[in-house]
């Protein structure tokens, strides 16, 4: 009979986490931005159908980094935990927090039980009836959670896209201008060093939580999946 | 080992909403209950029954309109409840038979759809949306035969072919689709008489909610359970209309000066019947 090893526990989790945050590294990045007219969800994906950005609920987003089928499995469980929640109370009682603390729970679970942890991040983001109401959460791997302010990058050269994102970040942003601002800062991933250039469309994934969806489209359901015509239109609009 | 695996994902990958229902929380269904054998009331239980929803194609679309009177026994239940809802986009849902359940099953109906659309990324196609509430008025059987019917009528806007479309159910939720005009609840024969009269190929959307509006008049004038355009307390029916632009609302103020119109047209023209 072999000898089991041991490992302590110290090591075992430093491992695992190593382990999940290689996985995220190797993946493109994904910017949230709130700003004036609601929250912009960019992320690189060149799939027109593998999404890295989905519609959890009436104002409630999710977008996510690492590794497809994990994501995906967290995403639809997020859309049957929020449905069966708002089919059994009401819809205003499905919140960000709610889900995001779900999320942890899960992450957190599977970090510390399973064979293998989840390589993902994800973000699940509420867009609230002004800006100071807009929640954005960020989950990683092990399930912490932390609440941020203004904007998440997450993926895999995080730093560098967050720092340039933080360059032109502010308050007042349109949705036309921070997904100008995110298809800039997401070029620094690629070509390090050289002169950024913005993304062409194509390469991009772009949906919004729409601040006024109610009164300008009629519809509680806030989130709107651009298309390449879309992105096209509202960044060559004028100021 | 891994088949299996692999076909127990596949098993619990459904973009059904009612069925993870049916799986995880079945308490949470508005249908499925095991009632008590044997122990049925001897008469029917008085809850509050909705009537009477009209639904026609015109040059572009459909419409669906319903009253707003629900009624227990002899009594009025209800003088503003409301029997047509929005769907989705582009479908609508009127609901006749019993309310309580009806409502219910309307909701489960609209989380379906977002939830198969929020999980595959596409919506439905209309013929898919069709069966779904089929499926679910089957569900709901059992009730039936107890006496807690629904029927629902539904139309929709097919993007794919890009006409409007129309069907119909039964309690056992057996669907069929409509050409011209359709109308469901007690006051149905009288409407539908009127749409007989009223309806022709190529109307155009005004026309419709006129037409839809006067079988409506209709129906209310010879069935008791059904509401008629009521001017003092400024009620008046639930109409939509759904086209190429997606599921639409007619504003109160547009039905309040066709129902205007029809009620003066009807006094002047000095008749009984």
């Amino acid at each position: 009979m072999t000898q089991q090893f041991y490992v302590s526990p110290e090591q075992l989790m430093k491992d695992r986490a190593d382990f999940a945050r290689k996985g995220i590294a190797r993946g493109r990045s994904v910017v949230v931005i709130s700003c004036e007219d609601g929250i912009a969800l960019v992320a690189e994906n060149p799939s027109p159908s593998l999404h890295k950005i989905g519609e959890i609920y009436d104002k409630i987003a999710f977008a996510a980094v690492g590794k497809y089928n994990e994501f995906e499995s967290l995403r639809q469980a997020g859309v049957r935990y929020a449905d069966v929640r708002g089919y059994s109370y009401d819809r205003d009682d499905v919140t960000a927090r709610g889900l995001a603390s779900v999320y942890a729970q899960s992450l957190g679970a599977v970090f510390t039980a399973e064979q293998k942890p989840f390589e993902v991040e994800l973000a699940v983001t509420e867009v609230g009836s002004s800006q100071e109401m807009d929640h954005l959460y960020r989950l990683t791997f092990d399930g912490s959670i932390a609440d941020e302010k203004g904007f998440i990058v997450m993926g895999g050269q995080a730093e560098k896209v967050s720092s340039a994102i933080a360059e032109g970040w502010h308050a007042s942003l349109r949705f036309r201008d921070a997904i100008r601002l995110a298809m800039r800062a997401l070029v620094t991933d690629t070509e390090t060093g050289a002169k950024p250039k913005a993304l062409p469309v194509q390469a991009v994934e772009v949906a919004v939580l729409d601040r006024t969806s109610e009164s300008s489209r009629g519809s509680r359901r806030a989130f709107r999946r651009l298309n390449e015509a879309d992105i096209t239109a509202l960044l060559a609009e004028e100021d | 080992m891994q088949e299996s695996t692999a076909n127990q994902v596949a098993g619990n990958a459904t973009s059904s909403f009612s069925e993870h229902l049916q799986r995880d929380r079945p308490e949470l269904l508005p249908y499925g209950r095991a009632l008590p054998a044997g122990s049925g009331p001897a008469t029917p239980l008085q809850v509050p029954h909705a009537t009477t929803i009209v639904a026609l194609s015109y040059g572009g679309g459909v419409l669906m309109a319903g009253d707003r009177r629900a009624t227990m026994g002899n009594m009025i239940a209800s003088r503003h409840i409301e029997k047509v809802f929005p769907a989705d986009q582009y479908s609508v849902l009127g609901i006749a038979g019993t309310a309580g359940i009806a409502i219910d099953l309307t909701r489960l109906f609209q989380v379906e759809l977002e939830h198969y659309e929020k999980i595959e990324g596409t919506p439905l196609s209309l013929d898919g949306k069709a069966n779904r509430l089929g499926a679910m008025i089957r569900g709901n059987l059992p009730m039936a035969l107890q006496g807690l019917a629904v029927v629902p009528l539904f139309a929709g806007y097919d993007t794919t072919a890009g006409i409007g479309r129309l069907f119909s159910y039964d309690v056992t939720g057996g669907r069929y689709e409509e050409r011209e005009h359709h109308t469901v609840g007690s006051g149905s024969v009288f409407a539908r008489g009127a749409l007989k009269k009223l309806w022709r190929p190529g109307l155009t959307e005004a026309e419709a909610v006129s037409v839809a509006v006067e079988s409506l008049y209709d129906a209310a004038d010879d069935d008791s359970a059904t509401g008629g355009p009521d001017p003092v307390r400024q009620l008046w029916p639930v109409v939509y209309t759904v086209n190429r632009g997606g599921a639409r609302r007619v504003p109160e103020s547009e039905l309040a000066a066709v129902a205007g119109s029809i009620i003066e047209a009807r006094s002047s023209a000095r008749r009984e019947a």
